[in-house]
């Protein structure tokens, strides 16, 4: 598949360690404007690491990281989230003791213009009426589900252009993985580029155009997800397709 | 010593000074508790940031009555003095945090408590020898009149150190339950990675923390300074372990509890000397704090604090 939309995020060679472990051994992988790109992997294998070290939260101790064309490796965290760049977090990390409509506002936390910010609260909750109904509520009291979303607006709240989304599917009953789906579908279509990070390789392939296999750190395979899809090693390790 | 209970006078009084030493024990755990929250740390030399909070009043107040402008403006004065202390205790506060604390952030958590009571022994040297360890005698601009009420009097001053403290915490609760900066607090005490990706300068947020602790511990040190006249470089060192045994009682990182924490000690100090000789005053604290860690480590609201995602 071409694309004729410029690179939004570029990662070059990167090497980050997770204590002493050599967590990322030279990954390097382009998320292009408007794209959805699904970065798939089993346990471990460092996707989490990844999206972690674009977003500021761990350093690289090599290689380089570029957003709209500017360098931000060595940026601090709050810095990225101002340029662009929200993460939706593995396990979904919201503020328990916070209500749902305060986590929302501190996905907002780097904007300064609130009347805007009003507005897409309000785009939030048209997004999922759920989390309307529970504005008040403090957010560890919802259900699984509920929480997800709440990341997922939670992090839209900063407008990013870069969505990083890390796991959305896990621990969720299938009929909400749908939900979910359809929403980061939606949320690509009104414009935003998306990372999405998943172990449910068969949903990630469904909405993205192009896929990165990566296995103990490193990068194995890169194509578009029908060829993916096609692919031998990724049919049996993350379709569950048995090859004769 | 009994017969004390029965008579009310003397209990309405003894309420009374609970309030008092209740709303400045409650004012200096807020610092502890407040820290905690966020850093999961104790900062022991949070007692010595009171007592420069004591010591940069005192100056100003020094320096007014030199001036002779303390008659005219006496509410003015201790106003401004309270200001003065709130920045000495603030910058001190935050030059602690950058100093002795932020290098150590990643480190096992016993670095930080090492520093935290290496700091605080320095910086009671640091001001014995600023007053060449002799007791400074804080300057008497409101004087000690009474409010007849029936059977109770109270002291302006009671009255002044009650409301004020009272204001200050409410003032605290509004802040961190409205502002902005307050969200932020709490969402940094409650997961610091995920401030971090919601765009919240973390590092920010813990030296306001530790300001905004500091600046109250700075108005108990003023309100001591006022209320028991005579201060030295020691004078945070009992204080501040009742404040942390305050803390612990409401429940550490809670900041309600250490507000409820403050008035029940203050109170459990005040009642208990009708029980028994005011020596054992410490003796109650102390006992007290001895047992909440036996029965009931997580303090009074402790729940609410251990309900961490």
């Amino acid at each position: 598949m071409t694309n004729q939309e410029p690179t939004l995020l570029r990662v070059q060679d990167i090497h980050a360690y997770y204590g002493n472990i050599h967590a990322l051994k030279g990954v390097s992988l382009e998320v292009n404007e408007k794209e959805i790109v699904a970065l798939i992997g089993s346990n471990g294998a460092g996707k989490s690491t990844l999206l972690n070290t674009v977003s500021g939260i761990l350093r690289s101790k090599q290689g380089s990281i570029y957003f709209e064309g500017s360098r931000i490796d060595q940026l601090s965290a709050h810095k990225i989230v101002d340029l662009g760049i929200s993460q939706v977090p593995e396990g979904r990390k919201i503020f328990s003791r916070l209500s749902v409509i305060e986590n929302l506002e501190m996905g907002a936390f780097v904007r300064k213009d609130r009347g805007e910010v009003a507005k897409d609260m309000e785009a939030a909750f048209e997004l999922f009426p759920r989390l309307r109904e529970r504005r008040q509520q403090v957010a560890g009291t919802l259900s699984g589900g509920e929480q997800q979303m709440l990341a997922i607006a939670r992090a839209l709240m900063a407008r990013p252009h870069l969505l990083l989304l890390d796991e959305p599917s896990m621990g969720l009953a299938p009929v909400l993985v749908e939900t979910i789906f359809e929403t980061i579908e939606r949320i690509s279509n009104e414009g935003t580029t998306i990372l999405l990070v998943e172990q449910n390789a068969l949903m990630a392939f469904q909405i993205a155009t192009r896929g990165y296999v990566i296995q103990t750190g490193s990068i194995a395979l890169e194509d578009s997800t029908e060829n993916l899809s096609e692919n031998e090693m990724v049919q049996k390790l993350y379709l569950g397709i048995e090859v004769e | 010593m009994i017969s004390n209970l029965l008579n009310p006078e003397i209990l309405i009084d003894q309420v009374i000074n609970g309030l008092t030493i209740g709303g400045i024990y409650a004012l200096i755990a807020l610092g502890y508790t407040l820290v905690y929250g966020i850093l999961f740390m104790i900062n022991f030399a949070h007692g010595e940031i009171f007592m420069f909070g004591s010591f940069g009043g005192f100056w100003a107040l020094t320096y007014f009555v030199n001036r002779g402008i303390t008659g005219n403006h006496p509410i003015l004065c201790v106003a401004v003095a309270f200001l003065v202390a709130m920045v000495v205790s603030s910058v001190l506060g935050a030059l602690l945090e950058r100093i002795a604390y932020r290098p150590l952030r990643t480190a096992p958590r016993l670095a930080p408590l090492i520093s935290a009571i290496g700091a605080s022994i320095f910086l009671q040297n640091v001001m014995m020898l600023i007053i060449k360890a002799r007791m400074q005698v804080y300057p008497d601009i409101i004087p000690e009149e009474f409010l007849e009420m029936g059977p109770v009097s109270i002291s302006y001053f009671q009255i002044f150190i009650i409301s004020g403290s009272v204001l200050l915490m409410v003032g605290l609760y509004l802040f961190i339950q409205k502002t902005k900066v307050g969200k932020a607090m709490r969402a940094v005490a409650e997961d610091r990675e995920a401030a971090l990706l919601m765009g919240i300068d973390v590092d920010r947020i813990i030296l306001i923390t530790f300001v905004i602790g500091s600046a109250l511990a700075a108005a108990a040190g003023v309100m001591v300074g006022m209320y028991y006249s005579q201060i030295n470089h020691m004078m945070g060192f009992i204080p501040g372990i009742k404040a942390f045994t305050a803390a612990v009682l409401g429940g550490i990182g809670n900041v309600v509890g250490a507000m409820l924490g403050g008035y029940f000690l203050g109170m459990a100090e005040a009642l208990g000397v009708l029980f028994m000789p005011a020596e054992y005053k410490d003796v109650i604290a102390f006992s007290l704090l001895v047992l909440v860690l036996i029965f009931r480590p997580r303090g009074i609201l402790g729940e609410v604090v251990s309900e961490r995602a």
